[in-house]
């Protein structure tokens, strides 16, 4: 009797506590709770818009209506759509911010392995300069770097994103060179000896050892270079001008736009806030899809570096 | 002997530097001019006239300004300080705890991962304004909840200003976590599962494994993470001392020139800050 009591307990214990593991159902109710907590505060707002971008005229005024539209009003899409020239605008906001992140990416990775692997005079001071070019304002540099392009005579052209990024000197390009160098710096010296043994130079080193190692490296950093590309609208008005545009400078005169495609005075011409949130989630949109594929790699990265005996 | 191993050690200095040499290059190219013209504007009077930009030389004037006549400047910048004394931990701690909760073999770990990656893009983007100004990222009216009065009341100024202002924060430092979540979350999968294996044989708790295992391994990423936090929250646009600077650019009274001094004033105490903090994660780590 006693005994199964104890068995009793015993299980209850393990279920609730889980054996030593992160199993147990307290354990789990505590992470879920606050993965769902912290999720809705992020998620609340693209909510928020979410629906809101469904709403009718009738349902936004409606005090009734808080998160289910009355029906599914997809016209607000169809004139967001328009006001932005989506297709049009979409194409060139992947290439603004398509090509430079893989430029970005790639040379982060290669100068972030010359500051992990060797050493060579002065390499304290490169380090030092690069962290001052990321912690400056970049208010300040702003207007004394258009000059520069205008100098150039880049301008209105995407080498003022392409160059830059070439040179390791491309959007927060020092903290991309920062993520390599920290993750190259890991990489156990034995490795490379034995590669160096079977005579490999430095550059098959590089792509054959060093590379396949860092992929969430190089998932991240793509990610980040290329999600601070596109919603870069400041510098993209500066440099680019009239030449190209991207997504949120489009959003940026949505109403501007919007006045000159639906001039008032024609029925159903009243911009109102659900139509902007249309345009908003449009804006959006692609980066959500890019990360939702490209974050399974993160895994399977893992299983791949196993097999090669890491 | 010894003369081949010097060859073969500047041998690799040189190809160290055929590595970085991209970089290099970039700095003088692209970096170097704007920061050298920036700083020789901070020491002028800027005009912008429509036939281009007119400087007079006025020497320390600008700084002087900043520091004996600006009303606000000063305030602003011990203002910063503490914010940075209190958020960056903060949020590099929580970052890494998410990243590892949902580093874990979760249900729905993809949903999840996609929208702890939402931070990034609401903040980088043209959603976060939107947002601000509906206030819908920070608790409306905060001190009207009963819990929070309790705090206010039971406990003396020095103690309860800091725990409301933390409460005050706990929103804005969620948002200012993503990028964080995900180097983490990268960082972690380098980690090798079959050593919390071994760990856990050796009777290691989860909570020690932790310590020696994951925080160790983590700790070059925390660095970066400290980094990042201190210049990303001291840039960032919405931050009073970065909308002072740009005011003050296009304002007649100071002009362009003011505002270049006193972003090189910000950019020394950025740097301080950053030096402390990474001087307290070395003595910790060492």
């Amino acid at each position: 009797m006693n005994r199964s009591i104890g068995a009793l307990l015993s299980r209850t214990r393990k279920l609730l506590l889980g054996v030593g593991e992160n199993d147990g159902f307290i354990f789990k109710l505590v992470v879920y709770s606050l993965l769902i907590g912290i999720g809705f505060i992020y998620l609340y707002p693209l909510l928020f818009m979410f629906v809101n971008s469904f709403m009718s005229l009738d349902d936004l005024v409606n005090s009734m209506v808080k998160w289910i539209p009355s029906e599914l009003y997809i016209d607000n899409y169809k004139k967001a759509l328009n006001v932005l020239k989506f297709q049009e605008t979409l194409l060139q906001t992947i290439m603004v911010a398509g090509v430079p992140a893989v430029v970005q990416m790639v040379m982060s990775s290669i100068i972030g392995y010359g500051f992990a692997r060797f050493d060579f005079p002065l390499k304290r001071m490169w380090f030092a300069l690069m962290l001052a070019t990321f912690i400056i304002p970049p208010q300040v540099t702003m207007i004394p770097t258009y000059l520069l392009f205008k100098d150039y005579n880049l301008l209105g052209t995407l080498q003022t994103y392409i160059y830059p990024a070439l040179f390791g000197q491309g959007l927060k390009g020092a903290l991309f060179i920062m993520i390599f160098y920290q993750f190259f710096k890991k990489l156990p010296i034995v490795l490379e000896e034995a590669a160096q043994i079977d005579g490999a130079g430095y550059v098959k080193m590089f792509y054959r050892i060093a590379v396949p190692t860092a992929g969430p490296a190089f998932i991240i950093v793509f990610l980040f270079s290329f999600v601070w590309y596109w919603n870069e609208s400041g510098l993209a008005a500066l440099y680019f001008g009239n030449q190209l545009t991207i997504l949120p400078l489009e959003l940026q005169r949505f109403t501007d736009s919007y006045a000159r495609l639906y001039p008032a005075g024609t029925p159903g011409s009243q911009l109102n806030e659900a139509i902007k949130m249309a345009g908003t989630m449009l804006t959006i949109a692609p980066l959500l899809i890019v990360y939702f594929v490209l974050q399974r790699w993160f895994v399977e990265g893992v299983d791949r570096s196993g097999i090669t005996g890491e | 002997m010894a003369s081949f191993r010097l060859t073969n050690k500047r041998r690799k200095a040189l190809v160290g530097m055929a590595f970085i040499a991209p970089w290099i290059i970039g700095f003088f190219l692209f970096a170097l001019r704007p920061m050298i013209y920036a700083l020789y504007l901070s020491f002028q009077k800027v005009k912008v006239t429509p036939l281009g930009i007119k400087t007079d030389y006025v020497g320390w004037d600008n700084y002087k300004y900043a520091f004996d006549t600006d009303p606000h400047f000063v305030e602003m910048l011990l203002r910063y300080l503490r914010d940075m004394a209190m958020n960056v931990p903060i949020i590099v701690t929580f970052s890494l705890i998410i990243a590892m909760l949902i580093n874990q073999k979760i249900q729905f770990r993809g949903t999840f991962r996609t929208i702890f990656f939402l931070p990034v893009i609401i903040t980088s983007g043209p959603v976060i304004n939107e947002l601000l100004s509906q206030g819908v990222t920070t608790i409306p009216n905060i001190e009207s909840y009963a819990m929070f009065e309790l705090v206010k009341e039971s406990l003396t100024p020095a103690v309860a200003d800091p725990i409301m202002y933390l409460f005050k924060q706990i929103i804005m430092v969620l948002w200012f976590s993503g990028v964080q979540i995900l180097i983490f979350l990268a960082g972690l999968q380098k980690v090798d599962s079959s050593l919390y294996e071994a760990a856990r044989i050796d009777g290691a708790s989860p909570w020690e494994a932790f310590w020696k295992l994951t925080l160790p391994m983590l700790m070059p990423l925390v660095v970066v993470n400290f980094v990042y936090t201190i210049v990303y929250v001291s840039t960032f646009a919405l931050n009073e001392i970065i909308v002072m600077i740009s005011k003050s650019m296009f304002d007649t009274l100071t002009g362009f020139g003011y505002a270049t001094a006193i972003a090189w004033i910000y950019f020394v105490m950025i740097a301080i800050v950053l030096a402390i903090w990474t001087a307290v994660l070395n003595s910790r780590n060492s």
